[in-house]
């Protein structure tokens, strides 16, 4: 039971970490062009990407 | 469009599916003054979002990408395949918006000013919240649902303390993600509420809250059965049906306003001075001086002031050949200048302008579609009250049967909470979803989930012909009966010409050396070649005594020689034919109705295979044939593109036009085909029969799944493990079910 009271947050803490990267990725705009993002990595860059995001 | 025009096109694409941009007539943007849609930033670093069109795979963003970031100055050139859209970055004085746009145009792709309006801004806004709804849902789900199996494989064996711990994280888990998560169904319900109505949010609010209410009551009391589960589970399921219906009615809204950004034009002012500005139409106000060059669509209605041309004026009145105009006369916007150049005054749209005629019938007819109830809002009506009263029932029974008032409410709450929502609630917009979803991937918009089930009942198809069945565009049929040499001379002489006509001719070769060659408006072309004079034009312009005039023929005569026939037809699509056979033989019944000559409409419906059709029809005509069926208790579809068709395709019961129609015409329809197909109508009404299938039979399943499982929560016998397993499994079932029609 011991135990319990302490690993029960760990795995609480654990999952809104990784609600909170989904929500910080949401905010950076990476889902809002998947089929962009699939296809771009296909491309065979031979010069330097143009830099800005 | 995807035909190649060798003397328009552009230069072609590396995986080969670039579209010519439909603008081709009116290019876009060149000269246009695009200063009101940059953006400048603090130091000097300008953007500008544009709208593309003819793109449609990684590689056509990839040339856009790597062409416009060659050029000086940009830092930044990301184009958004999902929305298409582009947005440009640059510093420094080399470069300004129009280079961009005419980089573009070089690299073959189409491009308009992305203007964000409100609406679309809260779709977006929309879109965003539900998914992050669904990944707090989501997280909540997981985690309470590890509690409860804890619970549930633990039970007998687990300290009473540890159970009663595990309620008390469940309900600190639970509580805000409902709070945050539900908001969609609450707001829904209470909207629904203080009109003294109901929808689905109803009861699926209701169970929510009722189903935590209970469950924060036992947990207080350390009681063994909490409710937390489904009701999170109830919130994730459904808010995953909510994003895939807002998601899609987001893509195909956006395409419908893409399709509306390219039609955006641009206008040639004279200013007080005698020189010319480039605007864009929406700022031409009445009273202004335009130049309407040949080739280009009219942009707003005007009046002529100087000048006589021809004017293409299918868009307005269906009618396929062209018409002259001079001095005096009145056009209608929309309508394509031909031969000469035209100076022009705007006039105001007076309130009996045929423009503001339309857009009054097209208002009318769109107010009797809004009065078509959802089937989803039907069953709403039947199910809503029946739960509440077998609920309330069961509360009431209880207490007279003797039991304490918590056995009561358990009994009535799980009443509520079995009774899945969940079921019914997906069972109508996964279909619709699924369905629209394949649509899409064939060229087709439709509109909304209404216009499918409208579209299954439909019974009739009513089309319009030019432009909808025909190309609206002239081919030309004896070109076996002249000589190469003919052929070649009547080329060359229309390359000088946007006519129709002329038109049709672009896709010979002709390139000989030509002098002095003028065009008259009403007549036709004349110009010097190899030192012959030829004429190319109307039967008194090439002086011919032939009596024997077909329909739709021109006259081609080089020097003294006796004048040549040629001639051309309005061509129906190249799948026209076969989609009215298909139509048919799917038990529909066909009729065409024209603007055009009675003539023309009758070889058309001959060469097509209908047999109802009528010619010279007006607007207003079309609209009342339409009211006609529909008060016949037909149920009919009518296809059209021209702004004449506008009112009709409003009054029916269903509408459809191709992606190349009059802006009117295509925000009146239900549905868009894209491309220059017309075969995806047969499709759609397969796709419709098929969707109506399936929400009957999920919908059937939902009140069979009830009728087990409403008797089982009336005798106390439904614990959370049962609902948890009820709701899952018919969601589960439901949706499989919707997708069996994603395999076509």
């Amino acid at each position: 039971m011991s135990a319990l009271l302490w690993l029960i947050p760990v795995a609480l803490g654990l999952g809104l970490i990784g609600l909170f990267a989904f929500f910080w990725s949401m905010r950076h705009g990476q889902f809002d062009d998947p089929d962009g993002d699939a296809s771009r990595i296909l491309y065979s860059e031979d010069k330097p990407i143009v830099d800005g995001d | 469009m995807g035909r190649v025009d060798p003397i328009l096109a552009p230069p072609g694409c590396p995986s080969g599916k670039q579209e010519i941009p439909t603008s081709q007539l009116d290019p876009y943007g060149h000269q246009l003054d695009l200063s009101p849609y940059v953006a400048a930033t603090l130091d000097g670093i300008r953007s500008l979002d544009l709208v593309i069109q003819g793109a449609h795979c990684a590689g056509c963003v990839a040339k856009i990408e790597r062409g416009l970031s060659s050029l000086p100055g940009i830092e930044k050139a990301r184009m958004n395949l999902s929305t298409l859209r582009l947005h440009t970055r640059w510093s420094g004085t080399e470069i300004d918006a129009n280079d961009i746009v005419k980089t573009l145009s070089r690299l073959g792709f189409g491009a308009a000013p992305y203007i964000i309006d409100e609406a679309q801004s809260r779709s977006d806004a929309e879109l965003k919240f539900l998914l992050r709804a669904i990944a707090v849902a989501g997280f909540a789900v997981m985690n309470v649902m590890l509690l409860s199996i804890a619970v549930w494989s633990g039970h007998g064996e687990m300290s009473a303390r540890t159970h009663t711990f595990f309620h008390w994280v469940s309900a600190f888990i639970a509580i805000p993600a409902i709070a945050y998560s539900g908001r969609p169904f609450f707001k829904s319900a209470w909207s629904a509420l203080s009109h003294r109505n109901t929808n689905m949010d109803v009861p699926i609010s209701l169970a929510i809250v009722l189903a935590c209410t209970l469950s924060v009551y036992e947990t207080v009391n350390g009681n063994p059965d909490i409710y937390f589960d489904a009701a999170v589970m109830l919130v994730f399921l459904l808010l995953i049906g909510r994003y895939l219906d807002a998601r899609l009615r987001m893509r195909t809204g956006e395409a419908a306003r893409r399709l509306a950004a390219m039609q955006v034009t641009s206008a040639t002012r004279i200013i007080a001075t005698g020189g010319i500005e480039t605007v864009s139409a929406a700022a031409v106000r009445p009273g202004d001086r335009l130049l309407i060059p040949a080739g280009q669509r009219l942009p707003v209605d005007c009046k002529i002031e100087d000048g006589t041309s021809e004017v293409d004026m299918h868009i307005a009145t269906g009618e396929s050949r062209p018409q002259t105009f001079g001095p005096g006369d009145s056009l209608y916007s929309g309508t394509i200048n031909l031969t000469t150049p035209l100076t022009v005054q705007a006039i105001a749209l007076s309130s009996n302008s045929f423009l503001s005629e339309i857009t009054r019938l097209v208002e009318a007819g769109e107010q009797s579609k809004s009065r078509f109830v959802k089937i989803a809002d039907q069953a709403a009506r039947v199910y809503v009250p029946f739960v509440h009263s077998v609920a309330a029932l069961t509360f009431f029974g209880w207490l007279l049967a003797g039991a304490d008032l918590r056995a009561a409410a358990l009994c009535a709450i799980a009443v509520l909470i079995i009774t899945c929502p969940c079921a019914l609630g997906l069972a109508v917009p996964a279909v619709q979803v699924v369905a629209a979803g394949r649509l899409y991937k064939r060229g087709v918009l439709i509109r909304s989930g209404d216009a499918l089930e409208r579209l299954a009942k439909t019974s009739e198809v009513i089309f319009d012909k030019t432009g909808t069945l025909t190309m609206g565009e002239f081919q030309l049929l004896n070109a076996a009966s002249l000589t190469p040499e003919q052929l070649g001379y009547a080329a060359t002489l229309a390359k000088h010409s946007n006519h129709p006509i002329s038109r049709a001719l672009h896709a010979y070769a002709g390139s000989y050396k030509t002098e002095d060659v003028s065009e008259i408006p009403g007549k036709g072309l004349s110009g010097v070649i190899d030192g012959v004079l030829v004429k190319l034009g109307s039967a008194d312009w090439t002086g011919t005594q032939n009596k024997d005039v077909k329909l739709g023929a021109s006259w081609l005569s080089i020097g003294k020689a006796l004048p040549i026939q040629l001639e051309f037809e309005d061509q129906p699509r190249a799948d026209a034919l076969e989609t009215i056979a298909k139509l048919k033989a799917q038990g529909l019944k066909i009729q065409l109705l024209s603007g055009d000559q009675k003539s023309i409409a009758e070889k058309s419906a001959r060469e097509l295979g209908i047999a109802q059709w009528r010619g010279e029809v007006s607007p207003k005509q079309k609209m009342d044939i339409l009211h006609q069926r529909r008060s016949e208790g037909g149920y009919p579809l009518m296809v059209g593109d021209g702004i004449n068709d506008a009112p009709a395709m409003a009054a029916a019961y269903c509408s459809a036009s191709p992606a190349t129609a009059a802006d009117v015409a295509r925000s009146a329809a239900d549905i868009i085909l894209q491309g220059d197909k017309l075969s995806g109508l047969p499709f759609a009404f397969d796709t419709a029969k098929r969707a109506h299938r399936r929400v009957t039979e999920n919908l059937a399943f939902a009140v069979l799944y009830n009728i087990v499982a409403i008797p089982l929560a009336i005798f106390g016998l439904v614990n959370p493990l049962i609902a948890a397993l009820a709701m899952s499994g018919s969601s589960l079932i439901v949706t499989l079910n919707a997708l069996r029609m994603a395999r076509s």
